[in-house]
């Protein structure tokens, strides 16, 4: 960490994150933990087809048996729900929480069946008959994206969600005008978050006050309004719970299908009912997988190194149905050209639909891809011109004086200084050491090889990808709102409006409010109240809560220290500026008059007749704040998208034993400038935990389906997370340099690690097999795909770009 | 049937399926939800608990198997309401958690690693947490809480309490 220049009493301490006590001691709150009087549980029939009509479904001898409550099927669902929503304008691709009339793939949900209790309900699905009549299917991006492919939707009348073409900046002349030209393809696995919590919900209805309860996993924007749209309630008549705890999400727990489900489950039956989804249910037909991504790239660079344009075209398998996937197409357009300043860019973002499982929001919103494609695009230009690849980054790098620096496609990055970040990073590992290292290593016999990756967190998002690909949605706010209330003897209560995965927002409010009013953070409480006691507040998605949820209790807390401050100096006959507020107390410098914390708050709470004309009594102020710099609708495909951009700098050192093709990590480090950071403990849990996820995205994790269509990674036997023994110990060294646009100077970091790490380790493993004259472009790169393409190179088989 | 079990000291017992797990006897019927379902096939380590002294997958073993066996689960570990234990109070320090789901499997995987190793290596702790799958952290504050817990419990010089006893404390190799 920088110097501090303000001169923090708690910001940026190593205090202890408030809300771990109750998580050692197993005193979570999570959804499997709400158990409801009388509650039903609910088990789920999947589709075994990939694509097939629905010819019957006979549940009778399911319905028959002692224990066994209801059989839900699609068609009685929809009747009873409107389809949920899309991102985009695509009505014609209709979505329900089971499937309607044909299935979309292997895992859909076709029935639902509620028990007694869950083994119950799993007993019964067996005993639930569903005829089918199979249908063509397509699994790959490119097949679908043919006009002859098998529509996912036939009413749709394509596979095709979304194909847009982008042109910033002046690219045919820069193309024109370079001297060198290099294009290449890659591709991004289909992985996701995968949280050791899978979804769960639980539902009661109430008709006596027309009331529906939610508790669920979900970190979800606007989930209590899409609920009544689908179930065709009043917005006022949905009350979820945000006190339960999320067990992990990362992005993915939108549960909206879940929920209108058991909600409806709830209703109809009169009795709560609840779903926690099994691992296989969750895996294959939780509607949670992430981004699966072709990228083609073109660049233009000269001899120098130095990058003048770049042609992306992204081609994106978004599953069977369009729920939010097009828009992480959408998200990278705010930092496409990386820390780098490429003149212009072309992107043409391709969405389509195919029988896979439905994606969902991951860690990043489609930025990680992103960045991996245009790190490779950086290493083939350093290769290109025998340039190392730090000189190539340092010389297209954005200098810290540039800032703020608007980008082609229309955002302006707040602040940075990745020369001083590199600079530091190479300092603490001694890089031309570690070179020599690398080189000790190969002369042992080992393939041996240094990844490096840059690239930027956007971070405080305002959405602005939703009007810029969908022009029927004009949202130009994602505001964050903070409550504070002191009570009557002078105790702090803040109110926050979100569900909480493991971010530590009571922790930042705390940390920031007791900041403001320069008090004990320990001694402040915060709450989440339930939805219908919420101020609007749009969950923890894009690295935002630092900036928004911090930002708005940074600015309720001065509203109440200037009210504070102005009680005091009625007392004293004086106006609010001549007086000084310190550590709760106030006092007029001019004179021995002081009042403390607990006797202005007495006057504040009992005695109206001390208080200055017109104020209202009591101690209580809101805010709600408005994204900084995210104001305006897009304009010619250009739009402002995230306030604030953190960067991070990745450095692997990595070798393969040939004869084994394991990669193992010899060291990591990784620079990270977020700006001010609030709490330390957080800021590096989040960035060693985006490096492990990054490690599984670029080496093991992978939902791959078969040629009939099925999912073949759907336990955690094949789809293979990281463990100890796969996450390097990582060094993490820090930088600040604080936004202009934010409170106390921070940037978001929920995203940091993740964004560059499978950059970094795909280019690190391509440097270990690079004297074999091999690369691999496409992720998981995995063990068995590094020792078939060592052995292939060894044995003289004809050289091709590995699997 | 009725099964007789012995959990956290406590002597327990339940009209339990034959079929159920420990983990969801656990959590139904003696209400201690601090042993969670992560993939309930044995790979995640969310579920885990002692018994006699050992981690063990809750969701692999039946209820009606635990008979007899001291069976430990988080709830066991804080010497009182609202106080903890020093591996938990080490997990706070360093923030060895984010979403708190696979912490009480990691910190009785760590607890029991502690009770046979006083010493632990960087090694012996990420071999002991190697079945336990953390998202959240990446790991690395997870080590550092068993570090410090570690060192703490050394400087406090107190007899280990052992359970099962076949395995003598040891130091690290």
């Amino acid at each position: 960490m920088s110097a501090d220049p303000l001169g923090f009493r708690f910001v940026s301490t190593n205090r202890r994150v408030r809300e771990d006590r109750r998580f050692v001691a197993g005193h979570g709150h999570f959804v499997a933990d709400v158990a409801l009087e009388g509650m039903l549980h609910v088990a789920i029939l999947p589709s075994q087809h990939p694509a097939a009509r629905i010819v019957s479904i006979d549940a009778s001898a399911a319905l028959a048996m002692p224990g066994v409550h209801y059989v839900l099927t699609g068609d009685e669902l929809a009747a009873a729900t409107d389809p949920l929503m899309n991102g985009l304008d695509t009505p014609k691709v209709r979505r329900h929480p089971l499937a309607v009339g044909q299935t979309r793939y292997a895992g859909e949900w076709v029935v639902a069946v509620v028990a007694d209790s869950r083994a119950l309900a799993e007993d019964a699905t067996e005993k639930v008959r569903v005829t089918y009549e199979p249908l063509p299917f397509v699994m790959n991006a490119e097949e679908a994206l043919k006009p002859d492919s098998p529509p996912v939707h036939p009413a749709h009348g394509s596979n095709v969600l979304l194909d847009r073409t982008f042109v910033w900046g002046e690219v045919d002349k820069h193309f024109a005008e370079s001297p060198r030209h290099l294009s290449f393809r890659v591709t991004w696995g289909r992985n996701s978050t995968v949280p050791i919590e899978t979804f769960g919900v639980a539902a009661s209805w109430d008709p006596w006050r027309d009331m529906l309860d939610i508790w669920a996993s979900i970190q979800m924007p606007k989930y209590p309004d899409q609920i009544a749209r689908a179930l065709r309630i009043p917005a006022n008549g949905v009350r979820v719970h945000q006190d339960v705890d999320v067990g992990g999400s990362y992005g993915v727990k939108r549960g909206i299908k879940q929920t209108v489900l058991v909600a409806h489950l709830a209703r109809r039956l009169g009795r709560p009912v609840r779903l926690i989804e099994d691992r296989l249910e969750n895996m294959r037909g939780g509607d949670a997988h992430g981004p699966e991504r072709i990228f083609d790239v073109e660049v233009a660079f000269n001899d120098d190194g130095i990058v003048k344009s770049m042609k992306i075209r992204a081609l994106d398998n978004a599953g069977a149905y369009a729920g939010r996937a097009p828009f992480q197409l959408g998200k990278p357009i705010g930092a496409i050209v990386g820390p780098y300043k490429i003149a212009s860019v072309q992107y043409r973002a391709q969405s389509v639909t195919s029988n896979k499982a439905v994606q969902e929001a991951v860690r990043g919103f489609g930025q990680a891809p992103t960045n991996y494609a245009i790190e490779t695009a950086i290493d083939k230009v350093a290769a290109a011109t025998g340039l190392p690849r730090i000189e190539v980054r340092r010389r297209n790098f954005i200098a810290k004086e540039e800032f703020p620096y608007l980008i082609p496609s229309g955002s302006t990055y707040d602040s940075g200084d990745y020369h001083t970040v590199v600079d530091k990073v190479f300092a603490h590992i001694d890089f031309a050491g570690m070179e020599q290292e690398r080189d000790r290593l190969r002369a042992s016999g080992l393939l041996a090889g240094i990844g490096i990756a840059a690239c930027l967190e956007p971070s405080g998002g305002n959405s602005s990808f939703e009007p810029l690909l969908n022009e029927k949605n004009t949202t130009t706010t994602w505001m964050d709102s903070c409550r504070i209330n002191i009570d009557g003897l002078g105790f702090i209560t803040v109110t926050i409006h979100n569900t909480s995965s493991g971010q530590g927002h009571e922790t930042l409010v705390s940390t920031v409010i007791g900041e403001v009013l320069q008090i004990d953070p320990d001694l402040i409480r915060v709450i989440r109240p339930d939805s219908l006691a919420c101020l609007p507040s749009n969950s923890p998605v894009g690295s935002r809560m630092a900036i928004m949820l911090g930002g708005a209790a940074f600015q309720a807390a001065q509203k109440l220290k200037a009210k504070l401050t102005r009680v005091a100096a009625h007392q004293f006959g004086l106006s609010a500026d001549k007086v000084v507020y310190a550590s709760g107390g106030v006092s007029d410098p001019s004179s021995e008059l002081q009042l403390g914390w607990i006797e202005i708050i007495n006057i504040a709470h009992r005695n109206f007749h001390l208080l200055p004309e017109g104020m209202e009594p009591g101690l209580e102020a809101t805010h709600v704040m408005q994204v900084p710099t995210g104001n305006k609708l897009p304009q010619d495909g250009r739009v402002q998208m995230y306030p604030c951009h953190s960067f991070e700098f990745h450095v692997v050192l990595m070798a393969i034993d040939p004869a084994l093709g394991k990669p193992e990590i010899k060291r990591y480090v990784i620079g990270h400038d977020c700006g001010t950071v609030i709490n330390p403990h957080i800021v590096k849990g989040m960035t060693l935990g985006g490096v492990a996820h990054g490690l599984g995205a670029a080496l093991l994790e992978e939902f791959v389906y078969d040629d009939e269509g099925h999912l073949i990674t759907q336990s955690f036997m094949d789809y293979l997370l990281p463990s100890s023994h796969e996450v390097p110990e990582v060094e993490i060294v820090h930088h600040c340099t604080p936004s202009p646009f934010t409170v106390f100077g921070q940037k978001g970091s929920g995203e940091s690690g993740y964004l560059g790490a499978p950059a970094a380790i795909s280019a690190a493993i391509n440097d270990c097999v690079s004297p074999l004259g091999i690369s691999f472009n496409k992720l998981p790169i995995r063990i068995s795909a590094i020792g078939d393409a060592i052995a292939d190179a060894q044995h003289g088989k004809p050289k091709e770009q590995a699997k | 049937m009725k099964v007789d079990l012995r959990i956290n000291g406590v002597n327990r017992s339940a009209d339990i399926e034959p079929r159920k797990t420990l983990l969801d006897a656990l959590r139904e019927n003696f209400l201690l939800n601090g042993a969670h379902a992560g993939c309930e096939h044995g790979v995640c380590g969310a579920c885990t608990v002692l018994v006699d002294g050992e981690p063990v997958r809750s969701c692999l073993m039946f209820a009606v198997q635990a008979d007899g066996y001291e069976i430990t689960t988080i709830e066991g570990l804080a010497p009182a309401p609202g106080e903890l234990s020093v591996i938990q109070d080490a997990f706070c320090e360093t923030h060895g958690l984010q979403c708190g789901y696979c912490t009480p499997g990691m910190i009785l995987a760590a607890h029991a690693l502690l009770q046979h190793t006083v010493t632990p290596t960087r090694e012996d702790i990420v071999e002991a947490i190697s079945g336990n799958i953390c998202r959240c952290t990446g790991y690395g504050q997870i080590i550092e809480a068993v570090q410090f817990a570690a060192d703490r419990l050394r400087k406090a010089n107190t007899p280990r309490p052992h359970h099962g006893a076949d395995k003598p404390v040891v130091e690290a190799k």
